[in-house]
């Protein structure tokens, strides 16, 4: 008996020691105790600081971009199979929701070549179905197999853009994931710590940075768009657009310039940030090209000498330059405003466009001064907390209550310990979770003492007492662990971080629970029992 | 000591105050949702932006909600953050249009900027040039002190900047946020005289920060989460209903889910005439008080069945009496103990906490009431009643599990208990 009591005692010292172990370390200083503390708790980002934000990916804008290269592909098809057709054009999904309706319409096929054109379309267009709207009309939708494909490549598209961005601005352990089902709600979620201030980020996250090269046609610059409309008789040539180049001096104005790109970032393989030898004060970003894109640049600006091209930033036009001799591999976009701005813009080309839009579904930034004030104000309501449960304790079950002290501060050791070993991620509700741990652990003890003391009053001897009341009690305990646990799984599947973060100190505060009032409480009582041949009085 | 050691109170026969004062309770609570239009839900149900400001002195709630009326596409709600140990913090919460136009998220982005902007105006010096050190980051205070660093003559390397400028604000953040005498910088290693003077010439600071905190939520956000937390406390109930029957009766099931959803009710009723928000953490809060109020009546009716197999004659209602009786010592011990904890979290918890630990503290005191003076009290009315249909005296079904080492009483043998 004793040398199971033994056995027993030293599994409790050794798990009290890896625990404390888990928790500081092997400090040499008081100094060297806080850092290893900090170092092994996980904090969250509520008590640390930081930013988390949930961006949706607009896939729609992705659906449209394959419309669009549809559309030029049908062109050159219906063009070399001699297939005369009125117009093309898509519609115009505007939300997330709307992607799936995306489609394509075509006007005034030539009926005499209605079969070659569906023979043509189901040969080079796997993804569509042609459904005839009547003789001459049809419309192509994308195949929901096609369309599911699309939404999850580019959401992995984008998190891998976005996760390169976040990483090259060279921010602390940042977290970039998929957030949600990514099949309908195509949601991404990113994590700063430590950043109080995430506009910057966000704006780089979100650029599209549509790059690409085009050829200018040759006439404008014209000062208004009205005018640039009126003088090609209101209706623009097949594949081209007008778009404005804000500069000052005559090269400003809106230009016409081709919808197909000679070049796009898709392109590109380094970009750096320099000062603008042509214009004091200014910034540009020089680019290089792939081997692919250089032999594309190459064969156009060899071809186009005399001719301008423009680089386009999305939706305006950054600089027009004329083709003076071939060029292959380089190129710059100059006159940025600062520093600032080249750098942001090289970074956005060296990481590569987004394929879609990103919209801020939601953002929440604790300022590190709050994460501060909040543990600080979490430790001291654990201590006042723990401090009033230990004196009720010892006044109500005196000698005993000594023992449920021991086994509740074991608990919160052992709860620690497991959040460090376990990586667990601390928040403000977890540190209320390890509050409320302690108030719920207690009850065990206060189940188990209630019954010895009922046990000692129908008479039964001392050991027997405390036998009884603990085997009694067992399952009483298990039921009201079971339930609570219960209801965190819950939270836990419900919840985000913080929540999350609760749920997971109480379920483990409860576990542990388990092992310090009904194992470490026993042989507690056991040593106090097995000390004297006989016992006359038990304080409790 | 021991507060209860033979107490004999006659709870069942006294049930109908304690059920009517229950009544009472939770139809105050659902008259003050419905003229209040619902329960006044968190930042995360509705959509919108919430953020927090710290003053150095009390601030002019009115002046903020004027100045800000201004340039809001919508009036803000201005009010202190409550549950602070000072008085000077406050939220400012502007909402969004749930019409679900595509604007609403722009509008929430520019709300936020004019915020920022306006506060920036009214409470700071944006015109003198300098920086504002209470609103900055540790990226902006070095990329601001580098070039004047320089110039008064102080050899620090890039690097060394950094981390002096991050120094600084860690500094800052460790005091609550707010620097308000720029001579208490001396304490910051590093911050000699000569650093001090430039730090003078090129930074200043305004008398309040808005870097506390800040949480954006889109509309759609906010009702998808309030249909998760409807769905998430329905199961959750339902788990323990499912639970319950498994290892009792079904109708002592009924009763305990009655009783904990009673709980929920008035708690939410509570908040409601108290004029408190329900946020993510106060649903949090809730789903662990529908866990933690079975503990007390499963403690109960675990007691209950013990004694029935024990005294199969007795009446039902003496039965329950004395199981609850037996249990008084622990329950009220339990819940006072756990109280006395939330309690702690609720008045030194600091704000944020604010609502869930007001949640916890509500529930543990109307949850331990219910336990014993509604969940019981239904099983024993459920059970008169079916006895009036049946004749028939109430029993445990034989394939109930068995409670600890008791065995139930064999007929013509003696009871395993020896009592004196």
């Amino acid at each position: 008996m004793q040398r199971n009591l033994m056995i027993k005692t030293v599994v409790i010292v050794a798990t009290v020691l890896i625990c404390i172990f888990g928790i500081i370390g092997f400090p040499r200083s008081l100094e060297g105790l806080k850092a290893n503390v900090a170092h092994n708790i996980h904090l969250g980002l509520d008590l640390k600081g930081g930013s988390h934000l949930v961006l949706q990916v607009q896939v729609q804008d992705a659906a449209k971009t394959q419309a669009d290269q549809a559309i030029e592909q049908l062109r050159e098809e219906t063009r070399t199979r001699n297939i005369i057709v009125n117009s093309l054009d898509r519609n115009d999904p505007e939300t997330l929701k709307d992607t799936d309706s995306i489609q394509i319409n075509i006007h005034g096929v030539d009926s005499s070549r209605t079969q070659i054109f569906r023979n043509m379309v189901t040969e080079k267009f796997p993804d569509w179905v042609l459904t005839g709207v009547n003789a001459t009309d049809y419309r192509m939708n994308m195949k929901p197999s096609a369309l599911l494909e699309l939404k999850r490549d580019t959401v992995t598209q984008s998190l891998q853009t976005i996760e390169k961005r976040v990483n090259a601005l060279g921010l602390t352990e940042p977290t970039v994931q998929a957030h949600g089902d990514p099949v309908t709600q195509s949601e991404i979620l990113v994590e700063l710590p430590g950043e109080g201030d995430p506009a910057h980020v966000k704006d780089i996250i979100g650029a599209t940075a549509q790059l690409k090269i085009v050829e200018v046609k040759n006439e404008g610059p014209w000062k208004t768009r009205e005018e640039a409309l009126a003088a090609k008789g209101g209706i623009l040539p097949l594949n081209t657009e007008l778009r404005e180049f804000v500069a000052a001096g005559s090269s400003g104005g809106w230009y016409l310039i081709s919808r197909t790109p000679v070049i796009t970032g898709q392109d590109m393989r380094a970009a750096r940030a320099a000062t603008d030898p042509d214009s004091p004060g200014r910034w540009e970003t020089s680019f290089t090209l792939s081997q692919d894109g250089a032999r594309r640049f190459e064969k156009f600006t060899q071809a186009n000498i005399g001719n301008r091209l423009a680089v386009v930033l999305d939706t305006q036009i950054r600089s027009v330059a004329t083709i003076q001799s071939a060029i292959s591999d380089s190129g710059r976009i100059n006159g940025l405003a600062s520093d600032q701005e080249a750098q942001d813009l090289a970074l956005v080309l060296r990481t590569g466009a987004l394929p879609a839009g990103i919209k801020y579904l939601q953002e929440r930034t604790v300022g590190p001064s709050l994460g501060i004030d909040s543990i600080r104000e979490g430790i001291y309501s654990g201590i006042a907390g723990l401090i009033a449960v230990v004196i009720v304790m010892l006044i109500y079950y005196k000698k005993a209550g000594v023992n449920a002290v021991l086994a509740l501060l074991l608990n919160t050791i052992l709860l620690m310990a497991a959040l460090c070993y376990f990586g667990a991620t601390l928040t403000l509700p977890g540190i209320a979770g390890i509050i409320l741990t302690v108030g719920m652990a207690v009850d065990s003890n206060v189940l188990i003492f209630e019954r010895i003391r009922e046990e000692l009053r129908a008479g039964k001897s001392i050991p027997a007492a405390v036998e009884a009341g603990f085997g009694k009690a067992w399952w009483t305990i298990v039921d009201t662990h079971v339930t609570t646990i219960v209801s965190c799984l819950f939270l836990f599947l419900f919840g985000t971080g913080p929540v999350r973060g609760f749920a997971v100190t109480l379920v483990i505060g409860l576990l542990a629970n388990v092992f310090t009032a009904v194992f470490v409480s026993k042989v507690i009582f056991d040593w106090e029992l097995s000390g004297r041949q006989q016992i006359t009085e038990l304080s409790i | 000591m021991e507060l209860f050691k033979k107490t004999n109170f006659d709870f069942l026969g006294h049930k109908w105050p304690f059920i009517i004062a229950s009544l009472v309770l939770s139809v105050a609570g659902l008259v003050s949702l419905a003229v209040k239009g619902g329960p006044k839900y968190g930042i995360e149900f509705k959509g919108g932006m919430i953020m927090t400001v710290k003053f150095a002195n009390k601030p002019d709630i009115e002046k903020i909600r004027s100045v800000l009326s201004k340039v809001l596409s919508s009036p803000p709600s201005v009010q202190t953050f409550e549950g602070g140990s000072d008085q000077n913090e406050v939220e400012i919460e502007v909402g969004v249009d749930n019409s679900g136009s595509k604007d609403a998220d722009a509008t929430l982005a520019k709300n936020r900027q004019s915020v920022v902007d306006t506060l920036a105006q009214t409470f700071g010096q944006p015109g003198n040039g300098k920086l504002d050190l209470n609103n900055a980051t540790a990226g902006q205070l070095s990329a601001r002190l580098v070039d004047p660093l320089q110039r008064a003559g102080v050899q620090l390397s890039q690097q060394q900047v950094d981390e002096l400028a991050t120094a600084i604000i860690g500094w800052r953040d460790q005091h609550g946020g707010l620097v308000t005498k720029f001579d208490d910088l001396r304490a910051v290693p590093g911050v000699t005289p000569q650093v001090l003077n430039v730090l003078n010439q090129e930074i200043y600071a305004a008398p309040y920060t808005a870097a506390r905190n800040i949480e954006i939520v889109g509309p759609k956000v906010g009702a998808d989460l309030r249909q998760q937390a409807i769905n998430a406390t329905l199961l959750a109930l339902g788990g323990m209903l499912v639970y319950i029957w498994f290892r009792f009766e079904w109708v002592y099931g009924v009763g305990a889910v009655i009783a904990v959803f009673h709980d929920t009710i008035i708690t939410i009723g509570l908040f409601s005439i108290m004029n408190k928000e329900i946020s993510l953490t106060v649903i949090a809060a809730l789903l662990t008080l529908v866990g933690y109020s079975m503990n007390d009546t499963i403690v109960i009716f675990d007691r209950i069945r013990e004694n029935l197999h024990l005294n199969r004659r007795e009446r039902l209602e003496d039965v329950i009496n004395r199981s609850v009786n037996q249990t008084l010592s622990r329950t009220v011990m339990t819940s006072g103990l756990t109280f006395l904890a939330v309690l702690a979290l609720f008045l030194f918890g600091g704000p944020v906490l604010h609502g869930f630990s007001l949640a916890l503290v509500i529930g543990i005191i109307i949850g331990t009431y219910s336990s014993v003076f509604v969940a019981s009290p239904i099983v024993l009315v459920w059970h008169n009643w079916a006895d009036k249909r049946k004749k028939t005296a109430p029993e445990l079904p034989a394939s109930a599990p068995r409670v600890g080492s008791v065995k139930p009483a064999v007929p013509g043998k003696g009871s395993t208990r020896v009592a004196k």
